[in-house]
């Protein structure tokens, strides 16, 4: 008797754990689906900016929301395959979410572009709008442009130019070193174009591309750096590329200063340790001592208070202003309803959480909003994962500055 | 000369960091043919390992206690995992160390979170050694190129004067006939996979914090290891001493070396255009394939010489 | 219980089942319900309140359809010819690239093709690269032969990144499946038409490749797989049927690399890379090398744990190592295995016998899966999952992970289920040696 009361428990049980860790549902949300990484080596891009985006969309939500709604992250995990991802768009539109959002890799971002235009002029009735926070190749709001895309992020061609503009006077010899796909092709071509344009007194002693990830050991690179003679090394490497990269040179004792695009996320701070002070500049959209150093407590309080509760860095703070705009977007168009959505996106001005202005530009569907370059040193009042030495920001290029040219020939969905 | 000598020595470290982890592994697959897909994961738990006790008893301490971990968790797996698995065959030994593999990349994850953890080189070891032409040569360096010597001597002599040794030289080579003479083959099986798995966990010792340790470093340090052993061939370790240095000499100098199969051409006088078929490929200068080009080694030895430079049988 | 005899053993029987219709008939039936039943099933998931398919459930059929053929093709290396490959995703993917390329020139009105035949485009074009790189890699076997598709697949990966011409880079070719020009007038804009196109594929390959295990070519892989001497003294070359079972393996791969290009209408490198391989190794071993519908089986099981639980869990790569390495240790033959090994009792007809000990294992085995998910949930939950913002629930009960109670009933349900495991163990095997004993003395073994 016993046994069949256990037997039975254990049935309801198998059953209930299919349940287990599911994403908490609830009624008359405004769901906002997103796919990155969140399982696997790389797990801690979308594991980290998962904690962020839910972390800022909280106090979104405990700002009013949208048309009296709270807005709800459904995660899904795409495991860096283009295919995963669009099965998640699948998953999205049969549940009529109206956003789907990805940060990680323009492989996917390409395959998301082409297949949410293609599903929404088939299925007008469940349409998505994509909401790209980090796939910043700069032909997907150029040549790739689409009127369901909206990029969050700055492209690498505007990345470059503030690279270009916040490079030193003295600076005259610089080294380019990339990884060997889409990306980092693009970081070597667009830094080589700004540096012509803006600084034509920079010579470029070496220009170099390596197998993605392929690399253990980075010294046979810096000695080759070191024989050119050049003062600041460019990089677009991000993950073991990148942390590898500047340990070797660190180890190595040249004297080299470090300009990259993403040694300011979530592990690189810990990779590149105290050896690096001084040395090692980021490219960024948000650091958490920018608003310290702007004198905005307001914005201070609101990123310590994120210190506070998580062990790393709040890094992508800058997301608040993707949330703002869709609420801000979802209000103006008074529903839910994808196109409207998107036609309020379009050329939607606002002023984001540290105090600039920012825009979303209406013919390529690209934020332009300002950006920083940061320092990783000794001596900021927040230090980065725990190691002491902190982003402390050394340039800040407004929105005004980053207006680039776009080749962009949107289609129109017809109202 | 002055790229010469600074390349020669960062090729022979990085060829010595791949002969620690590739001898275990090399001792694994030419005894079991076991294709041990958790050899870099092993790699990867000595590096925590070490950077957790380091935290409390310091690195010293760390270099031998994270080894034996290691080594005590490989004779677990062998005797209670492998050996079961082992009639299945081949294939499902390389099934059960890729599971594994994916269990400990999460154990991994979920016991020292999914971001590097600062493990460092210790303070007595972190200074500059000696400067080659205004580069310094820091001391961690020089450091590894000795533990890893040391280990190169260590498996030798224990291979080639101690019984063990001989006896797993000998079941190298026949392990029936070596059953046969009594000797208990499942035992010796255990001790190579144990001492495999702690050479691995040395590697990840002295490796961690040389490189970043994070849970990807399994993953990115896998291949390479296999095309190590393979190209030094099974049962020979200094087939696999001399593949290690040579990937690691030769990866170096792919970096320096600044040409293109279009220079060459250039030579037999055709000049290549964007208009020449796959000029793409003709014109990728070699630093750009440079860390492919063991993969190329690998296949061309497998394709002209199955049992690789020095092996003593075919792959 | 050898898991080898079993295995081997239904291809033997199909070749003398006996030719003519009424055969034809007999065989022919399974694959029609099969066909029908693949076609139905998108139907449970309709949603009939706005008319729609659903989306997610068809492309994750489609997903079926396809990797099915391209672990089917993967095991005519592995299982059939015992050549383990490393990386035969390049096969699948430059098939894809092919395919791919092949759309955007009928788009553009460079050639014409309906869309129905594109996936034969990547079949030849895997065919191709399977020629190429097949005369390299069949110069050995084994261990060899790994290892040199392992360095094919990385080598190919990484082109596949570097070279902007033909593989696009990291965006990939991207390309249109709506070409306007169909044998049956189809648009193919809609899931469900793409859905059916996949699986009459599915279907066309299937049959084609178990037919191929009929032929002279299919019998001479098997037989330098289990004996290399004997083949070669037999006067066949074994590099030869090495090379052409490889080249063919490339044109099944191909055409489920182009059923890929149609789906997903882009192709990246991922296609390509080492962990494309790694699935279809993973699905022929899970659903059994040995028996021909194994991998089919395999594949159900992978592309439900990779985008199924994968939804539910962060930690469901734990769960597919567990998987693993519970099948390895205890079923090496696969499901497949499984199932052959319960034909002897079947024909002795007492399979009803064994339903009760069934029920008694599965119950103690629920409790211990369910403690052992409880608990890797409960420590990925505490150590990564706690803030992405998901309530931690057992069924409809929200639990907290800080309490001691959630870890004190998975620990109890995993060791009282494991131990109660162990007890019912024991009687089931003393129940399945007896059936046995009785199928041997009635002759029915085989």
């Amino acid at each position: 008797m016993a046994m069949r009361i256990l037997a039975r428990a254990a049935g309801v049980a198998l059953l209930a754990c299919v349940a287990l860790a599911g994403p908490a549902t609830a009624q008359g949300t405004i769901k906002i689906a997103y796919t990155d990484p969140l399982s696997g080596p790389f797990a801690q891009v979308g594991d980290a900016n998962l904690k962020q985006m839910q972390y800022i969309l909280d106090y979104i939500n405990s700002k009013g929301g949208a048309l009296g709604k709270k807005f709800e992250l459904v995660p899904f995990d795409n495991k860096s395959q283009p295919s995963d991802a669009l099965i998640a768009l699948k998953s999205a539109t049969d549940q009529n979410i109206p956003f789907i959002m990805q940060c990680s890799g323009s492989n996917i971002a390409a395959a998301l572009i082409e297949a949410v235009d293609k599903h929404n002029s088939r299925n007008p009735e469940s349409r998505i709008i994509y909401v790209n926070c980090g796939a910043v190749a700069t032909e997907l709001t150029n040549e790739k442009c689409s009127f369901w895309h909206f990029r969050f992020d700055a492209h690498v061609a505007m990345k470059a130019e503030v690279m270009a503009r916040a490079l030193p006077k003295e600076v005259t010899k610089v080294y380019l070193l990339n990884q060997d796909y889409l990306f980092g092709q693009s970081v070597q071509r667009d830094v080589k174009a700004f540096l012509a344009k803006l600084r034509p007194d920079v010579q470029v002693v070496g220009d170099e591309l390596i197998p993605l990830g392929k690399i253990k050991d980075f010294a046979p690179y810096i000695t080759k750096i070191k024989a050119s003679g050049a003062q600041v090394l460019i990089t677009g490497n991000w993950g073991p590329d990148m942390n590898l990269l500047i340990k070797a040179g660190i180890d190595s004792g040249i004297d080299l200063r470090y300009y990259t695009l993403y040694a300011h996320i979530a592990g690189g701070a810990v990779a590149i340790g105290p050896g690096g002070d001084g040395k090692v500049r980021s490219v960024m959209s948000f650091n958490e001592n920018v608003a310290p150093e702007i004198g905005n407590k307001e914005a201070e309080e609101w990123t310590k208070a994120f210190r506070d509760k998580y062990p790393f860095d709040f890094y992508a703070a800058g997301f608040r202003t993707i949330f703002e705009y869709l609420q801000e977007a979802t209000n103006k168009a008074g529903s839910a309803d994808p196109l409207k959505i998107a036609l309020a996106l379009e050329g939607l001005k606002h002023k984001d959480f540290l105090g600039y202005e920012t825009v979303m530009r209406k013919d390529d569907h690209q934020l332009i909003s300002e950006y920083f370059v940061g320092t990783f040193k000794k001596g900021v009042k927040y230090d980065s994962e725990k190691t002491g030495l902190g982003w402390a920001t050394e340039a800040t290029i407004l929105a005004k500055d980053l207006e680039q040219p776009t080749s962009c020939k949107m289609t129109r969905p017809a109202k | 000369m002055e790229v010469f000598l600074v390349s020669l020595l960062n090729g022979l470290v990085y060829g010595m960091l791949l002969f620690m982890l590739a001898s275990g592994l090399t001792l694994i697959l030419s005894m079991m043919g076991v294709l041990n897909f958790a050899h870099a994961s092993a790699y990867m738990l000595g590096a925590y390992f070490a950077f957790t006790i380091s935290q409390y008893i310091g690195f010293w301490p760390a270099l031998v206690l994270a080894p034996l971990l290691c080594g005590t968790i490989g004779a677990a797996i062998e005797m209670y995992g492998l050996r079961r698995v082992h009639r299945n065959g081949h294939i499902a030994e390389l099934l059960f160390t890729f599971g594994l593999a994916l269990i400990i990349e999460k154990v991994v994850q979920m016991t020292w979170g999914l971001i590097p953890v600062p493990y460092r080189i210790p303070a007595g070891l972190d200074f500059p050694l000696f400067t080659v032409y205004g580069t310094q040569f820091p001391a961690y360096r020089a450091f590894m190129l000795l533990i890893s010597a040391l280990m190169f001597g260590a498996i030798w002599l224990g291979l080639t004067r101690t019984r063990i040794g001989l006896v797993i030289q000998a079941a190298l080579h026949h392990p029936e006939m070596v059953g046969a003479l009594g000797h208990n083959v499942p035992r010796v099986f255990t001790t190579v996979f144990a001492a495999g798995t702690a050479l691995a966990g040395l590697a990840g010792v002295i490796g961690g914090n040389y490189h970043v340790t994070e849970p990807a470093m399994a993953f990115t340090m896998g291949p390479i290891v296999f095309v190590v052993v393979v190209f030094g061939g099974l049962g020979s370790l200094t087939g696999c001493f001399i593949a290690s240095l040579l990937m690691g000499l030769i990866q170096t100098f792919a970096v320096v070396l600044d040409y293109s199969v279009a220079d060459l051409l250039k030579w037999f006088g055709f000049t290549v255009t964007s208009a020449t078929p796959f000029h793409e490929v003709l014109t990728v200068p070699l630093p750009r394939i440079g860390a492919l080009l063991p993969y190329v080694l690998l296949v061309l030895i497998l394709v002209f010489r199955p049992r690789g430079l020095m092996g003593t049988r075919d792959t | 219980m050898s898991a080898d005899a079993t295995q081997r053993a239904p291809q033997g029987r199909t070749l003398s089942a006996a030719p003519g219709s009424a055969g034809l008939a007999r065989r022919a039936w399974p694959w029609l319900v099969a066909i029908v039943a693949a076609l139905l099933l998108p139907w449970l998931f309709f949603d009939w309140s706005t008319h729609r398919h659903s989306g997610f459930a068809l492309t994750m059929l489609s997903e079926i359809g396809l990797m099915a053929i391209f672990a089917l093709s993967f095991n005519m290396q592995m299982g059939q010819a015992g050549l383990l490959s490393f990386g035969h995703a390049i096969l699948f993917g430059l098939g894809g690239y092919c395919a791919a390329h092949t759309m955007n020139a009928v788009k553009a009105g460079a050639m014409w093709l309906p869309v129905e035949l594109v996936p034969l485009v990547g079949g030849l074009g895997g065919l191709l690269f399977g020629v190429l790189f097949g005369y390299v890699a069949t110069k050995q076997r084994a261990t060899a032969f790994a290892m040199i598709t392992m360095g094919l697949g990385e080598l190919v990966a990484a082109c596949a990144l570097m070279f902007m011409g033909f593989f696009g880079g990291e965006g990939g070719i991207s390309t249109d499946r709506v070409i306007g020009i169909s044998l049956f007038g189809v648009s193919y804009s809609s899931s469900w038409q793409v859905y059916c196109l996949v699986v009459a594929w599915t279907a066309i390959a299937v049959l084609l490749m178990r037919l191929q295990t009929q032929t002279p070519l299919g019998r001479m892989a098997n037989a330098t797989r289990d004996n290399f001497e004997r083949a070669q003294f037999v006067g066949y070359d074994p590099r030869m049927v090495r090379f052409c079972q490889f080249a063919l393996s490339g044109f099944f791969a191909g055409i489920g690399g182009g059923l890929y290009a149609i789906v997903y209408e882009i192709v990246t490198f991922d296609t390509v890379a080492a962990a494309k391989s790694a699935t279809a190794l993973l699905a022929a071993y899970i659903g059994g090398a040995g028996g021909f519908f194994g991998p089919f089986l395999g594949t159900i099981v992978v592309v439900l744990l990779q985008s199924g639980v994968s939804l539910l869990s962060n930690a469901w790569l734990l769960y597919v190592g567990v998987l693993f390495i519970v099948m390895v240790m205890y079923a090496p033959g696969g499901l497949v295995g499984i199932i052959a090994q319960h034909a002897p009792i079947a024909r002795a007809g007492r399979l009803r016998e064994l339903i009760v000990p069934y029920v008694r294992i599965l119950l103690p085995g629920a409790f211990s899966v369910f403690g052992f998910v409880l608990l890797v949930e409960l420590a990925s939950f505490t150590t990564i999952g706690a803030a992405q913002g998901k309530a931690f629930k057992i069924g409809p009960q929200a639990v907290d992970p800080a309490t001691a109670f959630p870890w004190l009933l998975g620990a109890a349900a995993l060791i009282g289920g494991g131990l109660w495991l162990r007890l019912e163990a024991r009687g089931f095997r003393a129940r399945w040696d007896a059936l046995m004993a009785d199928a041997k003395a009635k002759g029915v073994m085989l």
